[in-house]
């Protein structure tokens, strides 16, 4: 295959790569931080506390996170059949990586919430703050740079995830690289792949940082 | 302004318990600036949680204003809360707002309308003395400007009463006398009361109209600064006056003598020892100003036993000293 032939393939499983990560990051985004806000306020001694629905939640992260992608991926595909309507294709392989993602970004999240300092959490309890306004405007407005810094970690997680989605009928540049680079020994979709997969990890990096710095007033 | 009784707090974990109040009595007239002494670990911190409830006592009663504390649910007990002021060590506050953003926040909390809560950021850092610094974060300002935000958000529901936990622990020297002089002048000029707790014996002797001593869990001693001075055996005279160790010899009695107020304008030493022609060996002292008032000991050694000084210890007491006998307890000592 000559660069010529090599270029159209490209474009369209960055598009596909960046559609399956792009929706993923969207539900992970809303329901991590749901979880991660529950593992914080249900611990004992937390905001609303009840041990065992934490003890529970505990447990279900922990699988969700020991679980291999490939093997979730699989696992799951009546689940994903029940959301889609299909088993086949990028959307189907949305539904695995968010169930994959979610547990990731809810352990980050609630390393960043336990990052606030407590003495902060308690000042807005004495000043009568209801505990909605504790989590909403203390908890999770003074953890904003960890909470970005923790996206932007599960989003280069989850482009990791995506080059696995040829397994369930998706494409993505993951898959471009297996079908082409390591199938049919195309060395240079091989390297035109790794490399962009490169470039969008720095970028997303780099805009990640930026978000964090912004936030962070030292 | 604050009354509380019999309060208890107990803590337990893993089969062991904790008592760190163990049935305190406390009662604040308003108005007045409360200290309570101790050291870490005596139980102060959660006494002062358990005023404004941030800790649940486990016996007793919490009355501010005339309202029971403890019978206050919810919503009840947030407008509670709302009516009384905390400044805390740490300072607690926000980093991802500016200082106007951080004194606004109690305000928020309290639906107070984004016009006047503008107008009320700018009164409270008039107040407080960082009008200019308005847009800064917290990061950026020294210790003594973040407690006086501290400070200022705690006003903002113009509160009747102040808890401050350590407030001036983490500061140095000269910064913690200008908290300590905003904080007595804000209390004389709002007559706002003051709860504190404090482990440093200065905060007392400066601001403190009342104070009361806490160790394990405890008042050891509770009452007017002045009088807590002239008590004899009082841990905070002792504590604010350090007398170096001294054994009183064979044939002589080694006192301590505390003078407040109208006393130490008298020549007390000199009279003495023209009076009963003794010869009075002064062998350490301290003179402070508490509470606006000289206040001072001394360690003095007469000659003779101190039933041979009887006469003497009885003019000193009537010249409305304390005396404190140093000597080993004996019935004649007495």
């Amino acid at each position: 295959m000559s660069w010529d032939e090599v270029m159209p393939l490209l474009w369209p499983a960055t598009r596909e790569t960046l559609y399956m990560t792009g929706v993923a990051t969207l539900f992970t985004a809303v329901l991590g931080l749901l979880l991660g806000v529950l593992l914080v306020i249900t611990e004992r001694g937390g905001l609303l506390p009840a041990p065992p629905v934490n003890k529970g939640l505990g447990v279900v992260v922990n699988i969700g996170r020991s679980l291999p992608f490939l093997i979730l991926m699989v696992a799951i595909i009546p689940f994903t059949r029940v959301v889609v309507g299909t088993s086949i294709g990028n959307a189907a392989a949305i539904v695995p990586l968010t169930v994959g993602a979610i547990p990731f970004y809810a352990r980050l999240v609630e390393i960043a919430l336990r990052e606030v300092d407590p003495g902060v959490l308690a000042a807005a309890d004495a000043m009568g703050a209801t505990r909605r306004e504790i989590v909403g405007k203390v908890m999770l407005r003074e953890a904003r740079p960890g909470l970005v810094s923790g996206l932007t970690v599960t989003v280069i997680a989850l482009i990791g995830y995506t080059a696995m989605a040829g397994t369930v009928g998706g494409g993505g540049l993951g898959n471009l690289a297996v079908v082409y680079g390591y199938e049919r020994f195309e060395t240079k979709v091989m390297v035109a792949t790794v490399a962009l997969l490169i470039v969008l990890v720095l970028l997303i990096q780099a805009a990640g940082d930026l978000v964090a710095r912004r936030l962070t007033h030292r | 302004m604050i009354q509380i009784e019999k309060l208890r707090k107990v803590y337990r974990g893993r089969g062991r318990e904790v008592t760190a109040v163990d049935g305190v009595d406390l009662t604040v007239a308003e108005g007045e600036v409360f200290g309570v002494l101790g050291r870490s670990g005596a139980g102060k911190s959660t006494l002062l949680r358990c005023v404004n409830l941030l800790e649940r006592p486990d016996e007793g009663r919490v009355v501010i204003g005339g309202r029971d504390l403890l019978a206050l649910r919810g919503g009840e007990l947030r407008r509670a809360r709302q009516g009384i002021g905390m400044i805390h060590q740490h300072f607690g506050l926000l980093g991802s707002r500016t200082v106007a953003g951080n004194v606004a926040f109690p305000l928020e909390v309290m639906g107070v309308p984004r016009a006047e809560r503008a107008k009320r950021v700018a009164e409270l850092l008039e107040l407080v003395g960082l009008t200019e610094h308005a847009g800064a974060y917290p990061a950026r300002i020294s210790g003594g400007q973040k407690q006086r935000v501290g400070i200022a958000r705690a006003l903002a529901g113009r509160p009747r009463v102040l808890l401050s936990d350590e407030a001036t622990s983490s500061l140095d020297p000269e910064t913690t006398a200008s908290i300590l002089a905003l904080l007595r002048d804000l209390n004389r000029r709002l007559g706002l009361t003051v709860l504190l707790i404090t482990h440093e014996m200065d905060v007392v002797k400066r601001i403190c109209d009342s104070a009361a001593v806490m160790r394990d869990g405890r008042f050891t001693e509770s009452g007017p600064v002045p009088e807590l001075l002239a008590r004899p055996g009082s841990e905070l005279a002792r504590g604010l006056f350090p007398l170096p160790p001294a054994e009183p010899r064979d044939g002589s009695t080694l006192i301590e003598v505390t003078f407040t107020g109208g006393a130490t304008g008298e020549p007390f030493v000199s009279a003495l020892a023209r009076k009963y022609s003794v010869d009075v060996n002064i062998l350490g002292g301290a003179v402070e100003t508490v509470g606006g008032e000289r206040v001072g000991r001394l360690q003095l050694e007469l000659p003779g036993d101190p039933p041979q000084n009887a006469a003497q210890l009885a003019f000193l007491r009537e010249s409305g000293l304390a005396v404190e006998i140093k000597n080993p307890d004996r019935e004649d000592a007495r």
